[in-house]
């Protein structure tokens, strides 16, 4: 058995004829449009604009989006959104995801809970690249306590005046709308909605966050409303509802984050084991060094702990029995993985694995912002041990 | 205008292939499979004639055990129209194949034949040419470019000395070559739709052929390991060397 990206993933029972076959175009597209830029991108901290067209012309913007609105649901299930958050963690490219992809946050929530007339002018021109959303929850006074956010909307006649701030926002510069979270009641979760605001009204402001340890092509954001008038029938449920419209999609942004960083954690592995076969010092090979095959060893032994935690979650999400408590300990699985295999890998690479233009240098720059992003490992584990009656 | 084209399951040309333990075969076990590229590149063809109006119908076929349906499915997925498997146990000899595609032929009865110039496990480099001589067609191999041209179809040839343009009378055979065009991808809409595409499957027996082997093949072994090389010190060391070791001046 060899350790390639490829090999190194455990058979999964539950995949047909048809995901292989997503799998090898999805490869074919992600190797002439997006690997050959990687670096290039990355430096130049965004991605281009032309990108999104192409995305949605192959089809990968509407992966399980309603067929009426231009996506492709009928046939499509959660393993192919995974085998799309797998593939595109191959490239290493941790800010294309949450940018090119940040629809996969920002627009579930409409799909769900936004009326029928907002659903026709927001989603038909976002899977058609033309048009992006980001989801804007946390503010400058905290992410982690969601129930405690202070940006305010209150009712006025047709619409709701907002005033108040986001911040770390993916995607947030380029975005044409955010589904954003807002106060229209009292204190804690029972006073929260969620208002989609289009980013071109008067009195919406936005800055870029672009010194960051990772996620460089991302075009992150802090969003500042001043007295925005946002029409009422931008309201995703009710008023108070805000805090289930969130959390409605916090499994499926867990899990995907979990999948990234799995493959994440397996690019390194297939580089290390490479370099490994490759490098001599001492008169023979790395991996005849017992160091390096232990390193090598507990980087397959991990990544293949989140593989199998990987299938158990999909298939509960896939049945609708999964349990909030284990997407969160997969959350920390994953993020622990990437962070061990991102180390070891580098380790074994030396001195070349430092220097910027190859996968393992840009995973390790981005392990942070998944262990702490779409619900940091402490929130995580808060939320699991919930479970337990502890 | 009908064109039918094949395309061969084989190993994806990003695997590194080994050896079985008993040299007796190449190891398939649990390795990635796809279209043979040089077939891609004859379905791509097809169904840019089709695009451009020139070509009403694309059929694809495939030779083979049933897991080939997956590649067929694939090309009807770029956009093929419908696909026929010719059902056979395993891989059968280019000549055999030759008789098969020579029995769809007559069934299909297209105008053009689009083929790979050669499969790259095999590398043969024998179907497409086999097919011209057995259904007496026209035939223009490596080809780099097809262009219709009433009934007739022109075919630029990548030959030693350089380009050639050949045309041949319609119903024609053209094997392609690397350069003939640059395949696309096949988008998940059109993924979900090729599983509705028709798919029929023939027996040899339905075709009239007897599925018969001329060739046995002894053993498979990989390539000599390259040996580390050395650093010469002097020209007249590198000449002496040369001359005398390697033997390849004197
Ligand atoms: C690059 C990037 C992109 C992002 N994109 C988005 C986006 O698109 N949309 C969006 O809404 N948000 C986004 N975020 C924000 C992200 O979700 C938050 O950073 C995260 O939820 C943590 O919130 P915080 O940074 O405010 O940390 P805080 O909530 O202030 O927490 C600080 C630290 O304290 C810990 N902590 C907090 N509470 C507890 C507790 N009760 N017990 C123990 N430890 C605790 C946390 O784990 C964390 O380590 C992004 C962040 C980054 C870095």
């Amino acid at each position: 058995m060899s350790l390639s990206f490829d090999s190194a993933r455990l058979p999964n029972p539950d995949l047909t004829e048809e995901h292989h076959a997503w799998r090898d175009q999805l490869r074919r597209f992600i190797d002439r449009e997006i690997m050959p830029n990687v670096d290039e991108w990355d430096e130049q901290g965004f991605l281009p604009d032309e990108l999104w067209g192409k995305a949605a012309e192959f089809g990968l913007l509407g992966v399980g989006y309603p067929e009426q609105y231009g996506g492709t649901e009928v046939g499509i299930d959660l393993h192919h959104v995974n085998i799309v958050s797998e593939e595109i963690s191959r490239t290493s490219l941790g800010g294309l995801p949450s940018t090119l992809l940040s629809h996969g946050i920002g627009l579930p929530p409409v799909l769900a809970f936004g009326s029928e007339e907002l659903k026709s002018e927001l989603v038909p021109p976002i899977l058609a690249g033309e048009k992006r959303i980001s989801l804007a929850i946390t503010e400058p006074s905290g992410g982690s306590d969601v129930a405690n956010m202070q940006t305010t909307a209150v009712r006025d006649g047709d619409h709701y005046i907002v005033n108040g701030s986001k911040t770390f926002i993916s995607g947030g510069m380029g975005a044409d709308w955010a589904t954003t979270g807002v106060r229209t009641g009292g204190k804690g979760g029972a006073g929260i909605s969620v208002l989609v605001i289009p980013m071109d009204l008067e009195g919406v402001s936005r800055t870029p966050l672009d010194k960051k340890q990772g996620w460089w092509c991302s075009d992150t954001a802090t969003l500042y409303f001043d007295n925005v008038r946002v029409p009422v029938g931008n309201l995703l449920a009710e008023e108070g509802h805000g805090f289930l419209v969130i959390a409605n999609n916090f499994n499926n942004e867990r899990l995907a984050m979990s999948v990234m960083m799995e493959a994440n954690a397996r690019v390194c592995l297939e580089d290390a084991v490479n370099w490994a076969r490759d490098r001599k010092t001492f008169g023979k090979r790395l991996a005849d060094h017992q160091v390096i095959r232990h390193k090598i060893v507990e980087m397959k032994q991990r990544i293949t702990t989140c593989q199998t935690y990987i299938q158990y979650c999909t298939r509960q999400m896939a049945a609708g029995t999964a349990e909030f408590g284990d997407i969160a300990m997969l959350k920390i699985q994953c993020s622990q993985t990437v962070e061990f295999c991102a180390r070891e890998a580098m380790q074994i690479l030396g001195g070349i694995g430092y220097m910027r233009g190859n996968r393992v240098e840009r995973i390790y720059r981005e392990v942070r912002v998944n262990a702490i992003g779409g619900g940091s490992e402490e929130i995580m584990r808060d939320l699991a041990s919930r479970a337990f009656g502890l | 205008m009908k064109v039918l084209v094949t395309v061969k399951r084989v190993v994806d040309y990003n695997v590194k292939v080994r050896a079985k333990a008993d040299g007796s075969d190449v190891d398939l076990n649990n390795v990635k499979m796809a279209i043979n590229p040089f077939c891609e590149i004859a379905v791509e063809e097809a169904v840019r004639l089709k695009e451009a109006g020139t070509a009403t119908e694309v059929v694809v076929v495939s030779v083979g055990a049933k897991q080939c349906q997956e590649q067929i499915r694939t090309a009807l997925a770029l956009g093929a129209d419908r696909g026929i498997h010719v059902e056979t146990e395993g891989a059968v000899e280019p000549l055999v194949v030759a008789k098969l595609l020579k029995g769809v032929v007559e069934k299909e009865e297209p105008r053009l034949v689009i083929l790979g110039k050669q499969s790259i496990d095999g590398d043969n480099n024998q179907t497409g040419q086999m097919l011209g001589a057995l259904t007496n067609m026209p035939q223009g191999t490596f080809a780099s470019e097809v262009a219709i041209d009433g009934d007739k179809v022109n075919v630029t040839r990548e030959v030693d000395a350089g380009m050639q343009t050949i045309s041949l009378n319609l119903p024609a055979i053209v094997t392609s070559d690397l350069r003939l065009n640059e395949p696309r991808y096949a988008s998940l809409p059109n993924i979900m739709k090729a599983k509705k595409k028709p798919l029929d499957v023939f027996s040899p027996a339905d075709l009239g052929v007897e599925v018969t082997s001329h060739i046995t093949q002894l053993s498979v072994a990989p390539p000599a390991e390259r040996q580390a090389g050395i650093i010469v010190e002097s020209v007249e060391q590198l000449v002496d060397k040369l001359k005398n070791e390697a033997k390849v001046i004197s």
